[in-house]
């Protein structure tokens, strides 16, 4: 063990309590959602919960977030409360986004959570318009863009990847490539599977890393956040990643084998690190006693959040369809 | 002959509606996002991947521009393609396609080009998903000259607009409301084609018409049962095809009844609601005793809380007191 092993013990402890609170949040969504308590579409992260815990690692809190509709752990690890989210997937005023948006959109000026986007693609030109304001500003800011493979089909993907290395704006594009887009498998959508080596044809540095390995994530999203932050350029990463639950709460899950599901099952990211602290002495049963009681907690406190919220008022129907404040 | 009356849901009668193209030309095919493998988004192409295979059955990646324009070169290069797109809210991304070539290329080739096009998609809201997924913009599209819009709202008409819409030398959009496709009725068998020409009146009555179409059209006919039981018999006039207009039947109805009320989804401002109304003040003005109502969607990005949403939608009671409203006015 190196000098800096306790130091290391805390970070990766600090990593699986965040991978674990992500997923005991949302295997409790899906309780909720058969209570009829979350309504509307609903998409799991469960199984590409290393993918936003480790690049949140890379990111500063003056740094912006883009997301997409599968975003309640990017929501969670970036700092958005949970009471806040879960009272917005019960459509309470106390929600982030005043229960206005469910779960596909999720808000937060605070963390500079831009949202839930739920539209595939529709994240990446507004992640390039963050970029450029901080670039204008001469600002050292990254905006973090998570997107998945589906949209690496769109129009709006490749606009904003060349717009982005041409004008050298700095976004840090995070694809979560979990091989489908809906049903469709990546070999169904893509002429080049490699997504990595498609997005290098813009001229910006571009690799793929394991996403189910929170780590190599953290230590990826370092080196490129560094590399837009002080390079001011944009930098793109495929983190390859597999979601273990269905498309979304409609979706009846048939274009994959049940073969496939559990090959990846074994990589999970959370018993991996679970696994690897405890064979190396550092983690013990009291400890992951301790991290699932804190889970538990902030996630019960959370739903008692939700369901002591109000609704909004339908006389305030109309409000903020134009902004209600002069321009600071 | 008395045909023997199938049961079957509005999903079912698209499907068998699909299934019977591809089975009458072999230059018809299927493509869209996820009609595959997945089976639809909705379920309404599930099982047509087996019996078709994968050349008429096409998975598209998340292009809408790309497949949708391909779908107009398809058909301009002599196939008759059926392209799906998941939701009206996804069309955007495929507007310049649908607006600069479909609609325009053969006005502007001097009518060298036909587009035998059919393009469907998903509409509107009440399932709780929010702003990116909700809207009704057949108002927006119908604005386009070029286009012919059709709105199933029955069983027949999910079954049987279809196959004249492949017929129809030009680009035909069909919109199908998102809460229809669970709707459950009888058929009989055999039902087959219909006109794409002619509004429809799905319940006669004299004191005022209720101009509905689509996932509006099961909102006026409870808001008819209402006012019935209130003494007041609504006429409801469905109006099917929203492009081009069967002004014909409006101004007749309106004519018979001297009152309007007008029930659609979209946004009032600059909307179908607004075309209809228009037509009625040109056409019929002298024949109203009342001013023409409309009940549409609030001017809001529908909002997920189930109460915001259900208030920022038509609803039955509001057609009620709009006509309440109209009864006081005049004579
Ligand atoms: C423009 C657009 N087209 C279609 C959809 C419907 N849709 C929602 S998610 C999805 C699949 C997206 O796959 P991917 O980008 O890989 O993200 P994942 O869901 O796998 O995280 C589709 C087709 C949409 N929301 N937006
Ligand atoms: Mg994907």
């Amino acid at each position: 063990m190196s000098a800096a092993a306790p130091l290391e013990r805390e970070h990766d402890m600090h990593l699986l309590a965040q991978m674990l609170r992500v997923r005991r949040f949302e295997e409790k969504c899906v309780e909720l959602y058969s209570a009829a308590k979350i309504r509307g579409f609903m998409h799991l992260y469960i199984g590409e919960e290393a993918v936003a815990v480790g690049a949140m690692e890379a990111l500063e809190p003056q740094d912006a977030v883009v997301a997409t509709y599968r975003e309640h752990g990017h929501a969670l690890v970036r700092g958005v409360s949970a009471g806040a989210i879960m009272a917005e997937m019960f459509g309470k005023l106390e929600g982030c986004s005043r229960g206005r948006g469910g779960s596909m959109h999720l808000f937060d000026a605070a963390t500079r959570f831009y949202g839930g986007n739920a539209i595939v693609g529709g994240g990446l030109p507004l992640a390039a318009g963050l970029a450029l304001a901080d670039k204008l500003q001469g600002r050292a800011r990254v905006t973090a863009c998570f997107f998945g493979d589906g949209a690496v089909a769109e129009g709006e993907f490749h606009e904003s990847m060349n717009l982005s290395a041409l004008w050298q704006l700095p976004v840090l594009f995070l694809c979560e490539n979990n091989m489908y887009a809906m049903g469709t498998a990546l070999e169904r959508e893509e002429s080049e599977t490699d997504l990595a080596l498609k997005a290098s044809s813009y001229e910006m540095s571009a690799w793929s890393v394991d996403g189910m390995d929170v780590r190599a994530v953290e230590e990826a999203a370092r080196r490129a956040a560094a590399e837009v932050r002080d390079g001011s350029r944009p930098c793109f990463l495929e983190l390859r990643t597999y979601r273990f639950r269905a498309h979304s709460m409609y979706d009846p899950d048939v274009y994959r084998s049940k073969e496939e599901i559990e090959r990846w099952r074994a990589h999970d990211p959370i018993p991996a690190l679970t696994a690897e602290l405890r064979d190396a002495g550092l983690l013990g049963d009291a400890d992951l006693q301790e991290l699932e009681r804190a889970a538990a907690e902030e996630i019960e406190a959370a739903i008692a959040f939700a369901e002591a919220g109000t609704l909004e008022p339908v006389e305030d129907l109309e409000r903020f369809v134009y902004a209600e404040e002069p321009l600071a | 002959m008395s045909a023997q009356a199938v049961k079957l849901t509005y999903r079912e009668a698209m499907r068998q509606a699909i299934r019977e193209a591809l089975l009458a030309d072999a230059r018809v095919f299927l493509m869209g996002e996820d009609v595959g493998a997945y089976g639809g988004c909705f379920g309404v192409s599930k099982g047509l991947l087996e019996e078709f295979g994968p050349q008429r059955i096409r998975d598209t990646p998340l292009s809408e521009s790309a497949f949708v324009g391909a779908g107009i070169g398809a058909a301009m290069g002599g196939m008759r393609p059926i392209v799906e797109v998941m939701t009206v809210n996804f069309c955007l991304l495929a507007l310049d396609q649908i607006m600069n070539n479909a609609a325009t290329i053969s006005h502007m080739s001097g009518g060298q080009f036909q587009i035998p096009l059919v393009i469907r998609m998903t509409t509107g809201a009440g399932r709780q998903v929010a702003a990116q997924h909700s809207h009704s913009l057949e108002g927006w599209l119908a604005h386009i000259p070029g286009l012919k819009l059709l709105a199933p709202a029955t069983l027949e008409d999910a079954r049987g607009m279809l196959a004249p819409a492949l017929a129809d030398p030009s680009p035909v959009l069909i919109f199908e409301h998102g809460s229809l496709y669970n709707a459950e009725g009888e058929l009989p068998d055999g039902a087959g084609a219909v006109d794409i020409e002619r509004a429809a009146i799905r319940r006669a009555g004299g004191d005022v018409s209720l101009i509905a179409y689509g996932g509006t059209l099961p909102t006026a006919l409870k808001a008819a049962d209402e006012l019935a039981s209130a003494g007041v018999q609504a006429e409801v006039l469905d109006l099917r095809v929203l492009r081009p207009l069967d002004e014909r039947a409006i101004v007749e109805s309106v004519s018979r009844t001297r009152r309007a009320v007008i029930v659609d989804e979209g946004w009032r401002s600059g909307s179908l609601a607004a075309e209809v109304s228009a037509r009625i003040m040109e056409q019929a003005f002298y024949e109203l005793d009342a001013p023409v109502e409309r009940v549409c969607s609030a001017e809001v990005p529908m909002p997920y809380a189930q109460h915001l949403e259900q208030a920022a939608l038509p609803q039955a009671q509001t057609i009620v007191t709009a006509v309440q409203r109209m009864q006081g006015a005049g004579g």
